[in-house]
C-alpha cells in the first residue's frame, strides 16, 4: 500500500540517508527486514495518532538541530554499580568496567553483529517486530495496534548498544552512562532475563545532542527487571527513549524515568504482559522549567494474560510555558481475565503559561477486570504553602518541598530504597539549582 | 508583646470589611482569650497576623516585639517569634510530618542566625515531646495532617509549637474536636510552655478550655472590633448568658 506523499517524502530522504546492512548473517537479516518495515510503516509525520502533541520531525530530520556536549554525570556511583561508558554512543572501553558479571554475559553489539550466529539473534529487534506485525485480535480482524516505525528504524540501524542475558540473582546493578561531545547516538540495548533470574539496569547523562536509545526487555516467567533511568538534562536536545518488552508468567517489570527540561523529549514505553500473575509498572517524573521545554511520555500497556497487575504513575511539574504530554493506554485482550490495570498522569502547572496535554485510554475486551485512569492538572496547593511558610519555612523552599511531595508517588514505584534515594537527591538537586 | 492598633481589614477579592478598627496589646508573659460570635473576625485576625494572602489592611498596625509584622513575609513573622495553631490545620499529602518540622525548626534557626538542630538532637525532642501528647511514633511518620482525625490534627499543632518554642503564640479553637482527655493534654502542653517570655492569645468559644488554661484578660470580638474586656469572669458570663446582652450594650 502506498504512503501518504509527506509521510513518503520524509521515509524517502532518511532511507537514501540509511548504511546498507553489514555485519554477520544474523544481524544483516535482522536490520534488512527493519528497514523493509520501515519503509512499508513510513516514518511518522504529525497527523499521525502520539504524534500529534508533538513534533516528529526533531528524529525525520536528517540534521540535528543543535551540538549540546555534556559531561558524564554518575549520579548511581553510590549503588556501586558495573558501568559501561557511551560517548555519543561510542562505548568507551577505558572508561568502563571489564564485561564480566556474575550471573549475566554481557556483550556490545557491534561485537556480536560480527559473528554469524549469536544468542541475541531470538531478541534484537524481535519485540520491535512483535510490536509492528499484523496480527489477528478481537475477534479475529487482522490489525496492527500501532505503528512503530522509530523502532524499526533504530533496529535497521542502531550503531551500538549493550547485549545482556541474565541467568542468575544480579546483585550488582549494571549502569550505562552516558556522555556527550554534540553529536548523534541510535542505541540498541537488549536484555533478556531467564526464568527466575533478575537485573536491574540503570541509565545516567546525557547519551548526544540527538539520540535515540531503545531497550528491549524480554523477562521470562518469573524473572525481574528493575530499571532507571535519569535522563541527562540539558535544554537544547532531541531526545527519544523507546522501550518494549514482553513479560512472563509471574515476572515483575519496574520502570522509572526521570527528566528535567528539553526541547524534546519523547519517551515511549511499549509493554506486553503474556505470562499469567505478571506485573509491571512504568513511572516517571518530569521538571519542565521554559517556553520550549516539550516533554511526551506515551505508554501502551496490552494485557494478554491471567491475573496481571499494570501500574503507569506518571507526574510532571511545570513552568514558564513548559508543555507535558502524557499519552497511556491499557489495552486487555478478550482472555486477559481478573486485569487490574491502574493508570494515574498528574501535571503541577507553577504558572498560566504551562500546559499538559493527557490523552488516557482503556480498551477492553475481557469482562472480568479492574482497570482505572485519572489524570489531574492542578496549581501548587495555596493553602498548604502558606501553611509550610507560617511554620518558618521560606517560600521557595516551601514550594520545593510541596513539588516533591507531588512527584514522590511516582519515585515510589521504584522498587530498591536506595535508588529512590538517588532520584529523590536529584530532584531536589534540580530544584535548587533553579531557586539558584 | 504583640500590640495592634486600630487595626482595619477588607477582603481583597470582594469588598467586605472584616476587622474594623481593632485594638489589642498582649503583654509578656500573660494569655489573653477572644471570644465571640460566629464569623465575627476572630479566624482573621489570627491569619492577618501571621501573613495568609488575600486580606488587605487598609489601616492600623500590628507590631510583634515592637516591630511591624504586617509587611513581613509569613516565614519572617514565624522567625521572628509568631505561631498560630490553626482552626482547620492543613494536610499535605506526601510531605512527611517529621521532615515538615525538621524543616520548619531549622528554617526558624537559621533565619535568626542561629545554629540548626542535629538529627539527633532533634529525633530526641520530637520523641519526646510528642510522646507527653500522645502522638505516636506513626503518627510523626505520616504525611502532614493526612488521615488525621480531627483530635489528632490540633494536637499535632501544639507538638509543633512545642518544637518551634514561639513567643507569641496564636490559638484559634484548638480546643474544637478534642475529647475532653485530649483537651487535657494540650492545656497540660500549653502550660508547659508558659513562661515570662511567652504570650498566648487563645481563641475559644468556650469555658471549658479556659478551665485548664487560665486567662489574664478575655476579649469580646464582635464585627471586627473588641467590644469588651475584663477577667477570666467574663468567659463565665458568655458561658451562662451567651453574647445577646453584651451585643445589646455595645450597639446601644
Ligand atoms: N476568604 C474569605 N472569603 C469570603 N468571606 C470571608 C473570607 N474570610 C473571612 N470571611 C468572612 O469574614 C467573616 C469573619 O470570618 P472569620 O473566619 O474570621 O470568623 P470567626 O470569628 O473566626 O468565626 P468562627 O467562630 O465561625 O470560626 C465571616 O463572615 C466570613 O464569612
Ligand atoms: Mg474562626
Amino acid at each position: 500500500m502506498a504512503l501518504p506523499k509527506e509521510k513518503q517524502e520524509v521515509t524517502d530522504a532518511m532511507l537514501s540517508h540509511l548504511p546498507e546492512a553489514t555485519g554477520g548473517n544474523w544481524i544483516k537479516t535482522a536490520r534488512s527486514a527493519a528497514m523493509d518495515r520501515l519503509a512499508s510503516l513510513g516514518l511518522p509525520v504529525k497527523r499521525d495518532e502520539y504524534w500529534k502533541y508533538g513534533d516528529p520531525t526533531h528524529w525525520t530530520a536528517v540534521e540535528p538541530k543543535f551540538t549540546t556536549t555534556s559531561e558524564a554525570s554518575q549520579v548511581f556511583d553510590g549503588v556501586e554499580p558495573l558501568t559501561l561508558v557511551f560517548v555519543d554512543g561510542v562505548f568507551d572501553a577505558d572508561a568502563s568496567d571489564a564485561l564480566a558479571l556474575d550471573g549475566a554475559e554481557i556483550t556490545l553489539l557491534s561485537k556480536a553483529a560480527q559473528a554469524d550466529l549469536h544468542w541475541s539473534q531470538s531478541l534484537y529487534g524481535v519485540l520491535e517486530t512483535r510490536a509492528n506485525s499484523v496480527k489477528p485480535q478481537d475477534g479475529g480482524a487482522l490489525v496492527r495496534p500501532v505503528d512503530r516505525p522509530f523502532a524499526a528504524l533504530n533496529t535497521a540501524i542502531a550503531q551500538e548498544g549493550v547485549l545482556i542475558h541474565v541467568t542468575g540473582q544480579v546483585a550488582r546493578p549494571i549502569r550505562i552512562s552516558y556522555r556527550s561531545n554534540g553529536g548523534q547516538a541510535l542505541l540498541h540495548h537488549a536484555v533478556k532475563v531467564d526464568e527466575g533470574a533478575s537485573v536491574t539496569l540503570l541509565e545516567e547523562g546525557l547519551p548526544a545532542a540527538r539520540y535515540d536509545v531503545m531497550i528491549e526487555a524480554d523477562v521470562a516467567d518469573e524473572a525481574e527487571f528493575h530499571h532507571v533511568r535519569m535522563q541527562g538534562h540539558a535544554p537544547q536536545v532531541q531526545a527519544m527513549t523507546q522501550l518494549y518488552a514482553r513479560l512472563g508468567r509471574e515476572s515483575t517489570f519496574k520502570s522509572f524515568a526521570l527528566s528535567v527540561d528539553g526541547v524534546a523529549t519523547r519517551s515511549d514505553a511499549i509493554l506486553e504482559l503474556t505470562g499469567d500473575d505478571a506485573s509491571a509498572h512504568v513511572g516517571g517524573a518530569v521538571l519542565g522549567d521554559g517556553k520550549d521545554v516539550h516533554h511526551d511520555d506515551t505508554v501502551f500497556i496490552t494485557h494478554d494474560a491471567v491475573n496481571c497487575e499494570s501500574r503507569q504513575v506518571f507526574k510532571k511539574v511545570l513552568r514558564n510555558g513548559a508543555t507535558g504530554v502524557f499519552q497511556g493506554k491499557i489495552l486487555v485482550k478478550e482472555d486477559a481475565q481478573k486485569t487490574d490495570g491502574y493508570q494515574i498522569s498528574q501535571s503541577l502547572l507553577l504558572d498560566d503559561d504551562s500546559q499538559f496535554l493527557a490523552k488516557p485510554e482503556l480498551e477492553i475486551y475481557a469482562d472480568d477486570v479492574a482497570c482505572s485512569h485519572g489524570s489531574t492538572t492542578g496549581a501548587m496547593d495555596e493553602e498548604g504553602l502558606f501553611y509550610l511558610r507560617a511554620r518558618g519555612v521560606p517560600k521557595g523552599y516551601a514550594e520545593d518541598l510541596m513539588t516533591i511531595a507531588f512527584v514522590a508517588e511516582a519515585i515510589d514505584e521504584i522498587a530498591d530504597e536506595a535508588l529512590q534515594e538517588v532520584v529523590l537527591a536529584q530532584v531536589e538537586a534540580a530544584l535548587a539549582g533553579r531557586r539558584g | 508583646m504583640l500590640e495592634i492598633k486600630n487595626l482595619h481589614v477588607e477582603l481583597e477579592e470582594e469588598d467586605k470589611k472584616i476587622l474594623n478598627g481593632l485594638n489589642l496589646t498582649v503583654e509578656a508573659g500573660k494569655v489573653h482569650a477572644i471570644m465571640g460570635p460566629n464569623g465575627s473576625g476572630k479566624s482573621t485576625l489570627s491569619y492577618v497576623l501571621s501573613g495568609r494572602d488575600g486580606y488587605e489592611v487598609t489601616d492600623g498596625s500590628a507590631e510583634l516585639l515592637g516591630e511591624d509584622i504586617l509587611e513581613m513575609e509569613p516565614e519572617e513573622r514565624a522567625a521572628a517569634g509568631l505561631f498560630l495553631a490553626f482552626q482547620y490545620p492543613v494536610e499535605i499529602p506526601g510531605v512527611g510530618n517529621m521532615t515538615f518540622l525538621r524543616t520548619a525548626v531549622n528554617s526558624q534557626r537559621k533565619a535568626r542566625g542561629e545554629e540548626e538542630l542535629s538529627a539527633a538532637d532533634f529525633l530526641k525532642e520530637v520523641r519526646a515531646k510528642a510522646k507527653s501528647l500522645k502522638i505516636d511514633a506513626d503518627m510523626l511518620k505520616r504525611p502532614v495532617n493526612v488521615g488525621f482525625s480531627g483530635g489528632e490534627k490540633k494536637r499535632n499543632e501544639i507538638l509543633q509549637m512545642a518544637m518551634l518554642e514561639p513567643k507569641m503564640c496564636i490559638l484559634d479553637e484548638t480546643d474544637s474536636g478534642l475529647d475532653v482527655d485530649a483537651m487535657k493534654l494540650v492545656a497540660d502542653g500549653v502550660n508547659a510552655l508558659r513562661d515570662e517570655g511567652r504570650s498566648f492569645l487563645v481563641i475559644t468559644h468556650y469555658q471549658r478550655l479556659l478551665d485548664h488554661i487560665k486567662p489574664d484578660v478575655v476579649h469580646i470580638l464582635y464585627k471586627g472590633q473588641i467590644i469588651k474586656t475584663g477577667g477570666p469572669e467574663l468567659a463565665l458570663e458568655v458561658e451562662n448568658n451567651g453574647y445577646a446582652d453584651l451585643i445589646a450594650a455595645e450597639e446601644a
